[in-house]
């Protein structure tokens, strides 16, 4: 779930609030968006994705909530993690989409599967 | 909203609110805004229609494709002998269910639709220096799918769930009313030729990525219109995640090893049947699971192939390659099962004038039988129903003499009760629903008492939500759609008195060739379940009434 808005990177700039599928964040008055439905979060890293200022943190726990600080966030050098392997924005150039290689992933997982249901076959007969 | 063209035909006060009503009118509305909603506003806009999407949350980022990466069921047509062999193999694994027909239809639909959003999708090349359309990256292509629909001038209503559909006075549908959830819960309404709905299905809120606002909405609306439902019962496709997480991308698994608590290798073979055999071995005991197997040249690019997946290890600072982390099944409901507002024809329409649906909202037992349309087959039928519904809305909307008439709201559970208004516990029926809907006891391997016992519960929700509730939240709504969406299921998987492709019944292992055939199911306070006869002449035979 979505654990924190790091204050000091934030531009404010709506982008989270607006791309929020679950509508979880909302503007807060201090120019923060504040994390006003928590519980909503289905922690799929999608404001992560859209926040060119790398300044937001989402836990991979679906079901229960991280303690985390922003300074142990911004130690981590995981912010923006994600959308520099995507290649989004700045990216772009550095780090291509291999979406594709997924089925060669698929095909070469049956094959092996294939090998190995043959070798037990043939060791089952010896 | 720099991008709302829209126009403002009218305003109208709204009781109890200082906010006025936002009042549009269009040819064709969309509902939903994932895959087959954008493709579906984009072909319509295509054919000339004025169109308004109104998504619940955003287009872009909602819905299970934006945050997962679907192949699609890719042939092409060159030489025609593979198209024959894919759709003959879909045909044998769709185990009576599937239509050749409808097969080649969607086949060649997306081949010829897909490249066209090359405009804002940069598709991959594969090593050899070959474009790759089949597999696509979900945010990317949700996002590309967002301008695309922008550039044909369709209005889009980011954060406005529909709540109700509206009907003429012969029936028909002529639009649909809603919320704005981030303009204080605005209300708004529009009036349309037609409304295609491709709201989505539904994971009766397991952690599905990116499924959590899939709450089955579009199958209420329709049963409400008077549309009927098809392959309720096939609710039991279930995906690997990391325990604790909603990474349901599955690529990496194929090549996984597991162990039980005490580390003991459990022989679980990369094949159909592993997540039976997953599901048997969770209900003895935690499972573990090492990647140590996946090939060094795929381990070294997955953060390229799908950069969401090594991100959860990561910040769990676990090595999959070399740790052992739990893992768990997550329901698919009828997002990886078949099930949906049944269609007449491959063009969407449903047995309602003026009713159209698209992707998950509708049936895909025609193109992907009783088994899964795991991604490919689904995104693709996403894809081409959405295209078809597009078209044909916008026929019907053309064709129809447009009168000025008062459209009539149909909306019932959660809206306007039954009965005596009470307050609701809508957490409650969201964990009630999931506590029979999850269960590997309860829904993959099915017994007939089994599912009575969920049926008595489930009846139990739907009269508390259907009689008392009144606030019409979406919240409200959200649980109506879920309670009604897992009625269907039980009753139909309850008539279904065999084992055939998801559906699994304990105490009928064996497939009965009369049941080679499609279950329709419908009806709000009284189901009903009925064999779907081969013959559109015919009328559906009376199989059983239930509740």
């Amino acid at each position: 779930m979505i654990e924190l808005v790091v204050e000091e990177r934030c531009t404010d700039c709506g982008a989270c609030i607006e791309v929020c599928p679950a509508n979880v964040l909302e503007p807060g008055r201090a120019g923060l968006p504040v994390l006003a439905r928590v519980e909503d979060c289905q922690t799929c890293f999608m404001c992560e994705l859209y926040c060119r200022a790398d300044a937001i943190y989402v836990a991979p726990d679906c079901d229960r909530r991280v303690a985390v600080t922003e300074a142990e966030v911004l130690a981590s050098g995981r912010l923006g993690q994600y959308r520099k392997h995507s290649g989004w924005d700045e990216w772009a150039e550095r780090f291509p989409n291999e979406q594709w290689l997924m089925e060669t992933v698929f095909r070469r997982a049956g094959e092996a599967a294939a090998k190995a249901k043959a070798e037990r076959l043939a060791a089952a007969k010896e | 909203m720099p991008e709302c063209g829209c126009t403002i035909a009218r305003r109208r006060k709204v009781v109890s609110s200082s906010l006025e009503e936002l009042s549009l009118t269009a040819d064709v509305l969309i509902v939903g805004g994932g895959m087959a909603g954008a493709w579906a506003a984009t072909s319509a806009a295509q054919a000339g229609a004025k169109v308004v999407l109104a998504d619940k949350a955003y287009c872009g980022t909602s819905g299970v494709t934006a945050a997962a990466g679907p192949g699609h069921w890719w042939v092409p047509p060159d030489p025609p002998a593979a198209r024959d062999a894919a759709v003959a193999n879909r045909i044998d694994a769709g185990l009576g269910l599937g239509e050749a027909e409808w097969m080649y239809r969607i086949l060649d639909q997306t081949w010829r639709t897909l490249p066209t959003l090359a405009r804002y999708y940069k598709f991959g090349v594969d090593d050899e220096g070959r474009v790759n359309h089949r597999a696509v990256r979900g945010p990317e292509y949700m996002r590309a799918l967002r301008q695309e629909v922008l550039s044909h001038g369709v209005t889009i209503l980011d954060h406005s769930p529909v709540l109700e559909l509206l009907a003429r006075s012969d029936g028909s549908i002529g639009g649909a009313r809603g919320l704005r959830r981030q303009d204080g819960g605005r209300s708004y309404w529009v009036e349309a030729g037609a409304v295609v709905l491709a709201a989505g299905g539904t994971s009766f809120l397991s952690h599905l990525l990116g499924s959590h606002t899939n709450t089955g909405d579009g199958y209420l609306m329709a049963a409400e219109a008077g549309a009927e439902m098809s392959g309720m019962e096939f609710t039991a496709a279930y995906t690997i995640a990391p325990a604790h997480s909603t990474m349901t991308r599955s690529m990496a698994y194929s090549f996984a090893t597991y162990y039980d608590a005490e580390g003991r290798q459990l022989d679980l073979p990369f094949g159909p049947d592993q997540t039976i055999h997953l599901a048997r071995a969770l209900q003895r005991g935690p499972v573990y699971c090492s990647l140590h197997r996946l090939p060094d040249d795929i381990k070294a690019r997955l953060h390229t192939i799908s950069p969401n997946v090594p991100l959860v290890f990561d910040r769990w600072g676990i090595d999959p390659y070399r740790d052992r982390f739990e893992v768990t099944l997550h329901n698919d409901g009828t997002i990886r099962g078949i099930g949906g507002v049944r269609v007449h024809d491959t063009d969407g329409a449903t047995s309602v004038r003026g009713l159209f649906v698209a992707g998950d909202n509708a049936s895909r037992e025609k193109v992907a039988g009783a088994i899964s349309g795991g991604g490919n087959v689904n995104s693709a039928w996403a894809l081409s129903s959405g295209v078809f519904a597009g078209r044909a809305a916008t026929r019907v909307a053309r064709s129809a003499a447009r009168r000025v008439e008062r459209l009539r709201p149909l909306g019932r559970a959660g809206l306007r009760p039954g009965g005596r208004p009470q307050t609701v516990d809508v957490a409650a029926i969201r964990s009630s629903v999931r506590a029979e809907m999850h269960p590997f006891d309860k829904n993959l391997f099915r017994t007939g008492p089994g599912l009575a016992a969920s049926s008595r519960v489930i009846d139990d929700l739907w009269r508390d939500v259907a009689e008392h509730g009144h606030a019409g939240t979406l919240a409200l709504r959200e649980a109506a759609a879920l309670v009604a969406t897992a009625r269907w299921s039980v009753a139909t998987a309850a008539a279904r008195n065999e084992s055939r492709g998801l559906h699994r019944r304990e105490d009928f292992p064996a497939q009965d060739p009369g049941l080679a055939a499609r279950l329709l199911s419908g009806g709000l306070d009284r189901i009903r379940v009925s064999l779907d006869r081969p013959s559109p002449a015919t009328r559906p035979d009376q199989l059983e009434a239930a509740s």
